[in-house]
């Protein structure tokens, strides 16, 4: 549904081998798992459900823990619900409700663009990354909260949800993959917690 | 807070970068991988190709360009030229394009742009305008690689644009490609007064200081040209400084950095006192690795 090759380059420069897959058993076994998304919102859990991978991916992050970083339309989707084209379900995985950016928000929407990130924490998924360095958006629904789990704000004139963590389950509202070196260390450190997690 | 963007555009005939010059004249610069590995190392903020080639033999190949530059590509990608069905906008995004470049499909095809923005959201789809003036001054979009008239005003196909689907306008203007005579910003201010939807400059640029104008029109999102950026070391990155001189806030992530450099009415770097360079001898980059 989305821009699976661009995070599969991204991922070559780091010498991590990645494959796109929507085949369950694939999924049941991966070490870690990737969610990107360029899309709609209710499209993309209408062809997730179709493909039959909702509970292969549930059961995969949510009982055995693996790594999970949904990226864009990816960590939207790991929400409730959006309002995206009407109320579509999201998979539920965190408190949070996606929505369009604010009307009254400083910037014109779509949000395109580098933004600075402003992290809320120092934890594994911000490891070298410095805060107020710049990833690139591009999107028009936004997470505006997420209970208990927001890792990093961007300002589009009003605060919005850059990035999310929950134990295993990390998300970030702009594309690592298209964010040059800083996306590559975001990358890095999701792969070093699944390398940890292993040993 | 959003920075201003600068985009270099690459228009590709029959698979070779090249510079052109109203549409009509082109200089060869070389194979897309290479200059975007270029344009990626002097820290521009977004790519977008077009393929300009028109020839009805070599068929829509847009998407193999795509697969070519992908892997050198860590910043956004934006790719047109040719896009009539969704199937070319599918096989665009899946080669590794971010976004989607649409020109004569948004005056013949509206449709097209509704059905691409609800399969891939409206972040996904930029309209291409083309601009040249006729006969009386009057400003009309064009299609077809400017060869087509429509008989529409910019602002009203740009408006008819967003309101299909389109999340970004890429307004050119054919009269000033090739002319480095700066952006013609009038119709700019008019088309992103217009719409609500950003709107990215094209055409005119020929130095550094030709971008600081632009940037500070409300609504304008991102900055671009084409030729400017070749045949010369680090133009995105003196792009940027001369825009930092303006007071206009970007991302300056590159391993260089001229903002301390004085740029001249050519837009040439001006020389360092000597002790500096002299300090610049002993002072060591080593690449970070991630």
């Amino acid at each position: 549904m989305g821009n699976l090759s661009s995070v599969i380059s991204a991922l070559a420069t780091l010498e991590c081998r990645a494959e796109s897959t929507s085949n369950p058993d694939d999924i049941a076994q991966a070490r870690a798992l990737i969610l990107p998304g360029v899309g709609a919102f209710g499209e993309a859990m209408q062809r997730m459900r179709a493909l039959n991978v909702i509970d292969a991916l549930s059961r995969r992050v949510l009982n055995d823990k693996a790594p999970f970083l949904g990226i864009c339309l990816g960590m939207q989707l790991i929400g409730q619900n959006s309002t995206e084209g009407g109320l579509h379900d999201g998979l539920g995985w965190i408190e949070a409700k996606i929505d369009a950016l604010p009307a009254d928000a400083a910037i014109r929407v779509p949000h395109i663009g580098w933004n600075e990130v402003n992290w809320s924490e120092d934890g594994p998924i911000n490891q070298n990354v410095s805060d107020g360095s710049h990833f690139y958006f591009n999107h028009s629904y936004c997470m505006t909260s997420a209970n208990g789990c927001v890792a990093a704000i961007a300002d589009v004139g009003k605060p919005i949800v850059a990035a999310i963590r929950k134990d295993n389950i990390w998300g970030v509202q702009f594309h690592p993959e298209k964010s040059q070196n800083n996306g590559r260390r975001l990358l890095r450190n999701f792969l070093n917690s699944a390398q940890a997690r292993k040993g | 807070m959003l920075k201003q963007r600068i985009i270099a555009v690459l228009p590709i005939l029959n698979g070779i970068v090249v510079q052109s010059m109203g549409f009509k004249r082109f200089l060869p610069v070389g194979k897309p991988p290479v200059a975007v590995e270029h344009l990626n190392r002097w820290g521009i903020d977004e790519i977008a190709m077009l393929d300009i080639s028109r020839s009805a033999s070599s068929g829509f190949a847009l998407q193999t360009y795509v697969a070519d530059v992908a892997p050198y590509c860590l910043v956004p990608l934006a790719a047109g030229g040719g896009i009539r069905t969704i199937d070319h906008v599918r096989d665009v995004i899946k080669s590794g394009a971010d976004r989607v470049i649409l020109n004569t499909a948004v005056f013949d095809n509206p449709a097209l742009l509704s059905h691409a923005a609800e399969r891939f959201g409206i972040q996904c789809i930029i309209a291409a305008i083309d601009a040249r003036q006729t006969d009386g001054g009057r400003y009309e979009a064009f299609v077809d690689g400017g060869a087509r008239a429509t008989g529409m005003h910019p602002i009203q196909l740009a408006k008819q644009a967003e309101d299909s689907g389109a999340g970004e306008i890429l307004l050119q203007n054919i009269d000033r490609d090739g002319a480095k005579t700066g952006y013609e910003l009038e119709l700019i201010e008019e088309v992103a007064s217009a719409v609500s939807i950003p709107v990215i400059a094209l055409g005119g640029v020929g130095v550094p200081n030709h971008f600081l104008p632009a940037a500070k029109i409300e609504g304008v999102g991102g900055l671009a040209a084409g030729n400017y950026f070749h045949y010369t070391e680090h133009t995105a990155t003196v792009a940027k400084a001369a825009l930092a001189a303006g007071g206009v806030r970007l991302r300056h992530d590159s391993y260089a950095d001229y903002r301390e450099s004085k740029i001249n009415a050519q837009g040439r770097l001006q020389k360092l006192p000597d002790k500096k360079l002299e300090a610049l001898l002993f002072v060591h980059y080593t690449d970070e690795v991630i």
